[in-house]
């Protein structure tokens, strides 16, 4: 997949001014881009990692199987989904060049995202009200840490949206444009892949 | 809206840190009153602090790392001082927090903002050069980069003015470093400034991943890359591989700190061993990332020096390449009195054991090349070999620790401290200061002069003998690390050794800045005309000294490993080939600056808990670089006919020089 969307960027980047050859090659940016999300992806490795050891440390605080809603974490866990099936769609339509589709999945896909932020924010008030914050056990420590950094991620991913469809329609689908989204779209389907972690292994296997 | 921050804040009871506060304060003063007074503002700007040409970055991390290697040494001979004096009813003069505070502020500063800076500010000058391309992947990113570790570089020199700094080590393990027993803001400081510098070093090594694998020139494939470049790339996967873990690990620690959660403290299911196991997954790779870089400057100075190609160039890169992989394998090597068991511990030794195989590798690789080559000694030969000796002997002292049963009795003792200042010192330093010298002239257009070069060789290797000798003696008679008074008189006399030795290293930083000056001030009379100094063998010696902003005015076709080398035997090199084309060039830009200032402010605010300005502070640095995404301004054209004015200007320069040679 990375070598097809760094193709495509890189000939994108050149239909936009076929004169630089050495600068703004989309392909190199790509690449980057891949490198930041392995580093990402390394952060969150540490914080999996740091879920395992302390999972069991409950400290007489109450329980993954106690506080976790498995139906409510199964609802964010399809807005999250749906919101990289909507950036599909849009990456589609900037193939195509179909500016106005772009910006209007592009809607779509922040407000669903902030729809599952929303959600997040209210499970994480409900569990500080019920006395079960991050200050109570490691266990609980461990994860708020995990889900808010994700939460914190998707939150910079919103911003990053409504930035982009500002530029979108602004520039145009330009190589510039085409490029970062191209960006944007790997950063938002990581994010979903690390979502897909977070729900088998803190959820899942903290509600059996 | 000031938080914790008040007068009281500033130890103004402490007559050594109020005196070198005055100090620091009138020097910079006399500097920011000196530019001004020769109106040089505007030059500062437009021409450093904007810039994106990898040379001035790459410059600039040179100062940045000798400016903090003189307070990282003033930490040092204080310590030497305090234990040279505070024997038995003695106290010395350095009261314990304070103490604990220098220790860790000189461990803290040596690695992160002289080691890291140096291997940085090499590596921009060197890779694009070597590798034939005219900048990195991402220009604006890596003056970000350079001026986020400038922040963090800021807030650790803040810390002794105001506040104080972490009493806890250079890795600040818990519980000691959790608010229980480090409620001041030490820790804090410690902490933002590591984020912010780790950040810089993280989008570092993602640009020069990139620029090594997509600015090469045509026809270098990756195995005619220099060594240097090879050491580099595997530097910078590292990098981007173990950076993360160190920003995670100190982000669980800001979250014990700042949010009472509890993940490495001693309550509620805490389990400070999993920061020790973290830190050591970066911090044991961190080691390799420097050393590496240093290794791949000795690869091309002895290659050069010896006039001969570098003998086993293809085993050097699976050498760098299975140091990398096997520098994951490690880690646990630094807390084998953990107690993970003997089996754990087998593997870890045996693993740490097996490392030292292609380093032993490197190192006869190097006495190959010299063999039956003509050596010059010029001082970059002999921070060379002078490096061969020391780093040897450090590493067979690793190989000593790595045997668990050893370990366990010398853990934690001077022989430790000996034996990482042996490879640290003998590995990093000298290959820093042999690159410095070996690439100078390239940056800047003239050599560096020799006799101050030996001069402060000669110190820095006496003084690193004199000096550390006597704690490998002490470690195995028991003194552990870190002692603010002891109480055993048969140590005393080691430690005073110890302190002369201290004394001549100092010696040999003053050598290196008598060096700079004299060579500023004779910088006609070492001028290097030919763009090739040392009659050397890579790309970066076939343009000119300095090179010009875009580098190279054709980018070179690659036919040979030894490329330069190869045009000077078959007669391509110094002959002007004329058709110049426009050149693609990014523009400056004060974002990185701009950003990193913010930066600067944001962690200040954080450590002193002045919400509402940590807040602004966030905001203005993203703001800074959405503003940036929007610019669309950011590259130019340097027209033909300008390349051609500088071109010929420096070939009547080669022509010059042949005739007077």
């Amino acid at each position: 997949m990375s070598t097809a969307l760094a193709t495509n960027t890189h000939a994108a980047a050149h239909a936009a001014h076929d004169h630089s050859h050495s600068h703004d090659d989309g392909s190199k940016t790509v690449l980057g881009f891949w490198l930041y999300l392995m580093s990402d992806c390394l952060i969150f490795s540490c914080l999996f990692a740091t879920f395992a050891v302390l999972a069991g440390n409950v400290a007489d605080a109450p329980t993954g199987k106690q506080l976790f809603d498995l139906p409510y974490v199964a609802g964010e866990t399809v807005l999250l989904l749906v919101s990289s099936f909507t950036f599909g769609l849009a990456m589609l339509n900037m193939h195509a060049g179909r500016q106005a589709q772009v910006i209007a999945w592009l809607g779509v896909t922040f407000l669903v995202g902030a729809g599952f932020i929303g959600m997040e924010v209210h499970e994480f008030a409900a569990l500080i009200g019920e006395g079960a914050g991050p200050g109570r056990s490691a266990f609980l420590s461990a994860y708020f840490t995990l889900v808010g950094t994700h939460g914190l991620h998707v939150t910079a991913g919103l911003l990053w949206l409504a930035v982009m469809m500002h530029q979108t329609a602004k520039f145009g689908l330009d190589g510039i444009v085409r490029r970062r989204l191209s960006c944007l779209s790997l950063f938002w389907h990581f994010l979903d892949l690390i979502w897909i972690c977070v729900f088998t292994f803190v959820y899942l296997r903290g509600a059996l | 809206m000031f938080g914790k921050l008040t007068l009281a804040a500033i130890p103004w009871d402490e007559p050594i840190i109020m005196g070198t506060g005055a100090v620091v304060a009138l020097g910079g003063l006399a500097l920011l009153g000196l530019i001004t007074y020769f109106g040089k503002w505007r030059y500062l700007w437009d021409e450093w602090i904007t810039s994106v040409d990898h040379k001035k970055i790459g410059a600039m991390y040179f100062i940045l790392g000798l400016v903090m290697l003189l307070r990282g040494f003033a930490d040092a001979i204080m310590m030497r001082a305090q234990q040279a004096i505070a024997n038995n009813d003695a106290a010395g003069y350095l009261p314990p927090h304070h103490y604990d505070q220098i220790f860790t502020a000189h461990g803290v500063i040596m690695i992160f903002f002289v080691a890291t800076p140096f291997i940085l500010g090499l590596m921009n000058v060197v890779v694009p050069l070597q590798l034939g391309a005219r900048d990195v992947a991402f220009p604006f990113v890596n003056s970000l980069g350079f001026w986020l570790s400038v922040a963090g570089a800021v807030l650790v020199m803040l810390s002794m003015f105001v506040g104080d700094f972490a009493a806890t080590g250079w890795v600040a393990y818990p519980p000691l470093s959790e608010l229980g027993y480090s409620p001041s803001v030490g820790v804090d400081y410690y902490i933002w400034s590591l984020q912010i510098s780790g950040l810089g070093t993280t989008l570092a090594g993602v640009n020069f991943i990139v620029t090594i694998l997509r600015m090469r020139a045509p026809g270098m494939n990756l195995m005619k890359m220099p060594v240097f470049v090879w050491t580099s790339l595997i530097t910078n996967i590292l990098i981007v591989a173990v950076f993360p873990v160190l920003t995670a690990t100190l982000a669980l620690l800001t979250a014990d700190r700042y949010l009472g959660m509890h993940f490495f403290t001693n309550e509620l299911g805490g389990n400070a061993m999993m920061y020790i196991n973290l830190i050591w997954v970066w911090g044991h790779p961190e080691v390799y990332i420097l050393i590496l870089p240093a290794f791949g400057a000795f690869s091309e100075i002895i290659a050069t020096f010896s006039r001969k190609p570098l003998f086993g160039y293809t085993s050097m890169v699976y050498a760098t390449s299975s140091i990398g992989i096997l520098s994951f394998f490690v880690w646990l090597h630094h807390f084998f009195t953990m107690g993970s068991g003997a089996n754990v511990n087998a593997f870890f030794g045996i693993m740490t054991s097996i490392i030292s195989i292609p380093t032993g590798v490197k190192l006869f690789n190097w006495l190959f090349t010299m063999y039956r080559g003509r050596v010059r000694f010029h001082s970059a030969t002999l921070w060379t070999i002078g490096f061969m000796v020391t780093f040897a002997v450090g590493g067979m002292t690793g190989v000593l620790l790595a045997v668990p049963g050893a370990d366990f009795v010398l853990h934690n003792s001077l022989f430790l401290v000996a034996h990482f200042h042996n490879v640290i010192i003998g590995g990093v330093v000298f290959g820093c200061l042999a690159g410095m010298t070996f690439w100078f002239p390239k940056v800047f257009g003239f050599t560096l002069d020799e006799f101050w070069g030996k001069v402060a060789f000669w110190c820095w290797l006496i003084g690193y003998w004199l000096a550390f000798t006597p704690l490998y003696i002490l470690g195995f008679k028991g003194m552990t690390r870190r002692m603010n008074h002891y109480d055993v008189p048969g140590w005393h006399p080691y430690l005073v050794v110890a302190l002369v030795g201290a004394c001549i290293i100092g010696a040999g930083i003053l050598a290196l800045l008598i060096q700079l000056v004299v060579s500023i001030r004779d910088r006609e009379k070492n001028r290097d005309l030919t763009g090739d100094p040392w009659n050397a063998r890579s790309l970066e010696w076939s343009t000119a000294s300095p090179a010009p902003f875009y580098n190279f005015a054709h980018l070179p076709n690659i036919t040979s490993l030894e490329q330069h080398w190869e045009d000077k035997e078959q007669g391509r090199a110094g002959v002007q080939v004329t058709g110049y084309e426009d050149i693609h060039m990014p523009r400056n830009t004060a974002a990185g600056a701009v950003i990193a200032a913010f930066g600067l402010v944001m962690s200040f605010a954080l450590i002193w808990h002045m919400w509402g300005i940590a807040l602004f502070g966030l905001a203005a640095m993203v703001a800074t670089f959405i503003q940036r995404s929007y610019d669309r301004d950011i590259d130019y054209y340097v027209p033909a006919s300008e390349v051609a004015r500088i071109e010929n200007a420096r070939y009547a320069l080669l022509k010059q020089s042949e005739k007077v040679a």
